[in-house]
């Protein structure tokens, strides 16, 4: 077997001449363009890439950015499925595009990358993620404690307390949820998935003492109450999160006033 | 190399000449969903709260109640075929009927209400349409729950 030779063009992507069982397959992705300053129409543009199925939908963004065309636009930060930058929609269903392999989503049709739905495409992939973050700010997602004082030890808390709402701490605010929320997309009033999480994460923490203003902020005309139990937002969440069922645990709390 | 293939496509080379330009801007998107004054004012209370209690506890009654009426009405003792002025006039001199078909009639009229109600909060995107709609509805509610409440017990056996 020969030595394999690094060149310019493997750089690139492209499988070494004469190496037979090479891992790489040629992916069309056919990614949602839109840009304000050009056309007020979004549209579709197709790529050919050279991919190794084991690859994820992110390498093959960077690929097209890198290598075909410097203006696709997106947005990643860790690029490893942590800081929640590149939720998109990907073949129809809300994904990272750092957690989505290739060869899980059936490379033998085109892939399509659209940006995530219910909120304002600024370009591209890119969208204005200030209505979710201003939901996200709502709930007040943050301790509140009716001791005024400077604590003077730890605020200690059992196993089980903690385990409580222990699902909902690994919400990574990438909007995966509530972007795929059929009742966030007609009226984005609607707190949203993702926010009521991160309200959940709080009410049920032995530590807060806030729990009952959240429920307040909650039982909004356009709170918990919205919701109509679709699962999309389960189903979406790339941290499986049992989203539909925390919202549950929200309207029984509200429901007994007991959390 | 890979190759690029550009479906018909609104978006050119970014080094192109722009559709828009200093003189010439870009449409400002307003972001639908910004928070603003003319947003709605928050709406807390617990009408919501109550409506969707309402809906799970008349949903149960109402499937004892409408499976009892179809099996009374078209089921048992000679189905369908039995339906006249004289049964109907039957079952209504007792009270229990009378209150049967009492509950079946407002449950089933305001847990359908109630259900549209969120199908036209959630559909309507205009707030005219969505208040025009319900409006609507509304009306129609209250309209058959008079009606059918005045039949029940005004219904004269004797009418003929």
């Amino acid at each position: 077997m020969a030595t394999p030779v690094l060149d310019k063009e493997e750089a690139a992507g492209k499988p070494e001449p004469g190496f037979a069982d090479s891992p790489y397959i040629t992916v069309t992705f056919r990614v949602r363009r839109f840009n304000p300053e050009v056309s007020a129409e979004a549209t579709w543009e197709d790529f050919q890439l050279e991919l190794d199925p084991k690859e994820r939908v992110l390498d093959g963004l960077h690929k097209i950015k890198w290598d075909l065309d410097g203006s696709l636009t997106f947005r990643r930060s860790c690029a490893h499925g942590i800081c929640g930058s590149d939720a998109m929609r990907i073949n129809g269903k809300n994904r990272l595009a750092c957690k989505t392999l290739i060869k899980d989503i059936n490379p033998e049709k085109p892939i399509t990358v659209e940006p995530i739905k219910g909120l304002t495409v600024l370009k591209d992939l890119v969208v204005d993620m200030e209505p979710f973050f201003q939901a996200y700010r709502d709930v007040m997602p943050f301790l509140i404690t009716k001791d005024t004082n400077e604590p003077t030890r730890e605020r200690l808390q059992s196993a089980e307390d903690r385990e409580r709402f222990d699902d909902t701490t690994k919400c990574i605010l990438c909007a995966a949820c509530t972007s795929s929320c059929p009742v966030f997309w007609n009226d984005g009033q609607y707190f949203g998935p993702a926010a009521i999480v991160n309200a959940h994460r709080f009410i049920f923490d032995s530590r807060d003492e806030a729990g009952e203003q959240r429920l307040e902020i909650l039982n909004d005309r356009d709170g918990v109450w919205r919701c109509r139990t679709t699962f999309n937002c389960t189903d979406a969440c790339p941290r499986g999160i049992e989203v539909t069922k925390a919202i549950q645990e929200v309207k029984r709390a509200l429901i007994t006033r007991r959390y | 190399m890979s190759t690029t293939e550009t479906t018909a496509s609104g978006v050119g080379p970014v080094e192109g000449a722009p559709v828009y330009t200093v003189d010439n801007p870009a449409p400002l998107i307003e972001a639908p969903r910004k928070r603003t004054k003319k947003s709605p004012k928050s709406t807390r209370g617990n009408f919501e709260l109550a409506a969707w209690l309402f809906m799970r506890l008349s949903g149960i009654v109402l499937v004892i109640l409408v499976i009892g009426h179809l099996l009374i009405q078209l089921v048992l003792d000679g189905g369908v075929s039995k339906i006249g002025f004289a049964f109907v006039a039957g079952r209504w001199a007792s009270p229990w009927w009378q209150v049967w078909d009492l509950l079946m009639l407002w449950l089933a009229m305001l847990h359908g209400a109630n259900g549209l109600r969120t199908v036209i909060n959630d559909y309507a995107e205009r707030a005219s349409s969505r208040m025009w709609l319900k409006a609507l509805l509304y009306t129609a509610t209250v309209w058959t729950i008079l009606l059918g409440t005045l039949v029940i017990f005004t219904f004269d056996p004797n009418i003929r």
